[in-house]
């Protein structure tokens, strides 16, 4: 059992910012993303696009804006439970929840924060018969662990940056890779395409295009695909075959937790906290909504910072506290550092 | 400047005919949102960068159309449900030669 005071269910911006706001009180976090890293949809969709409109950055690419978060969090030691989905939660009779994952890992806490973004990142299934029966029997959404792959002839279908990534680092692990794309033209990083290129010239990619995948085959576990090809089917003998058609947001086990849920977020007490239906319960950033709301990253800083001022509230009744500025009181971390502003000299000048 | 109105069959098959103003850089898929004719977190859910096709569209009329982008054509590529008439509504921006223009939603995918 993970324990921990605020679980975050969510590792995008806003997540991770919240373990910031809640160290500085003391309070330690607990982050679940479904996503095999954090960054939410700034690590997933678009880690090279720049954002214009965090304040005091006039321009910063989303990717390194995680890194700056992940950087300006490590010193409050936050754990991560990723590649895995809450699905359900109980209210303990001493007010604490506990969380389970789909994969059974289970996490108590005080306070449980909702960041989830637009929800869940799922693949996005491409639409072939009895396809479902073979997930994770051959079948598989995500590359989590390369070494699955290790000697085993896999096939890659899709025609952007993650089917061209992995197609790329899988050349060297699995027996044979091959990677089919509907059109001869790939969307992706220029040094990733030509990368593909020099690969399928050396014999190390099976690159065929355009070329669809239409079928799967198997007993218990996929043993083979039919791919059409400018119309004529050919079987193809696999052990893995692993569709990259992208990710596609929905809320998931979430909506079934009896929180009060509105155009596809979750209500919540905007005058006060961002605290759900379910006291101890919080949602902020982009999953929640309230009159007003815009769905900004620095929007969702500012839900954050105010939802550990409640969680502190809840989990030390009575226990007073003011606000603090990090620039007179510098920065405590849970792993024995210490920044602080540099005093000032006082000497005289002769 | 000033609004046109656009023909919008949403994913339940009901039509709406919106006014759609030309002057604040805005496109299709801003505009179903807009109106909200697509419930939230369906539609245009990478934020308009031609990522997800999640604002894809059937353009039903003749309507002379800014031509694809490499990013456009190459998600239509990847998208589930295309149709020849396949658009990103957040690659086409409302511009006053769009005024009648007529289209459906995609499915959601």
């Amino acid at each position: 059992m993970i324990t921990t005071d605020i679980l975050i269910i969510g590792a995008g911006p806003t997540g991770l910012f919240a373990v910031f706001e809640a160290g500085l009180l003391k309070m330690k976090c607990h982050l679940i993303d479904a996503l095999p890293q954090p960054g939410g949809q700034l690590t997933e969709l678009y880690p090279k696009k720049p954002i214009f409109d965090i304040p005091g950055y006039p321009e910063v690419l989303a990717g390194d804006l995680v890194t700056n978060l992940m950087e300006q969090i490590k010193q409050f030691e936050p754990g991560f439970t990723l590649g895995e989905t809450a699905e359900t939660i109980d209210k303990k009779e001493d007010g604490t929840f506990i969380v389970t994952t789909n994969k059974g890992t289970k996490h108590q806490a005080k306070a449980i924060a909702i960041a989830g973004g637009l929800g869940t990142f799922l693949p996005r299934k491409p639409l072939i018969e009895n396809i479902e029966s073979f997930e994770e029997k051959g079948v598989e959404y995500f590359v989590k662990d390369p070494e699955q792959f290790r000697d085993k002839k896999i096939l890659i279908a899709g025609g952007g940056d993650s089917a061209l990534d992995w197609s790329i680092f899988l050349a060297d692990v699995a027996a044979s890779v091959t990677l089919v794309h509907r059109r001869n033209e790939f969307r992706g990083a220029l040094d990733s395409v030509e990368k593909v290129q020099e690969l399928k010239t050396q014999g190390k990619i099976n690159l065929m295009t355009p070329a669809e995948v239409v079928g799967v085959h198997g007993e218990d576990y996929l043993t083979a695909v039919d791919i059409d090809k400018e119309g004529e089917v050919i079987t193809l003998e696999v052990d893995n075959f692993i569709p990259l058609f992208g990710l596609t947001p929905k809320l998931g086990p979430i909506a079934d937790w009896g929180l009060e849920i509105e155009k596809n977020a979750i209500k919540v007490n905007n005058a006060l906290d961002y605290q759900t239906n379910i006291e101890g319960i919080y949602a902020i950033g982009d999953v929640n909504t309230y009159p007003g709301k815009l769905k900004l990253i620095l929007c969702g800083f500012h839900e954050a910072t105010l939802m550990c001022q409640s969680v502190y509230n809840r989990i030390n009744p009575g226990k007073r506290y003011v606000l603090k500025y990090t620039t007179v009181s510098g920065i405590d971390g849970f792993d024995g550092t210490r920044k602080q502003a540099e005093k000032a000299v006082v000497k005289a000048i002769q | 400047m000033s609004d046109i109105t656009i023909k919008i069959k949403d994913r339940e098959g009901v039509q709406h005919s919106v006014d759609a103003p030309t002057d604040m850089n805005m496109n299709i898929m801003e505009l179903v949102r807009a109106y909200e004719l697509a419930p939230e977190g369906t539609i245009g859910i990478c934020g308009g960068m031609a990522m997800c096709a999640s604002c894809q569209c059937y353009i039903e009329s003749d309507h002379e159309l800014p031509e694809k982008t490499p990013d456009e054509d190459a998600m239509l590529w990847e998208a589930f449900n295309v149709k020849d008439n396949s658009r990103l509504g957040c690659q086409i921006h409302i511009t006053e030669a769009l005024d009648g223009l007529e289209l459906e939603l995609a499915p959601e995918a």
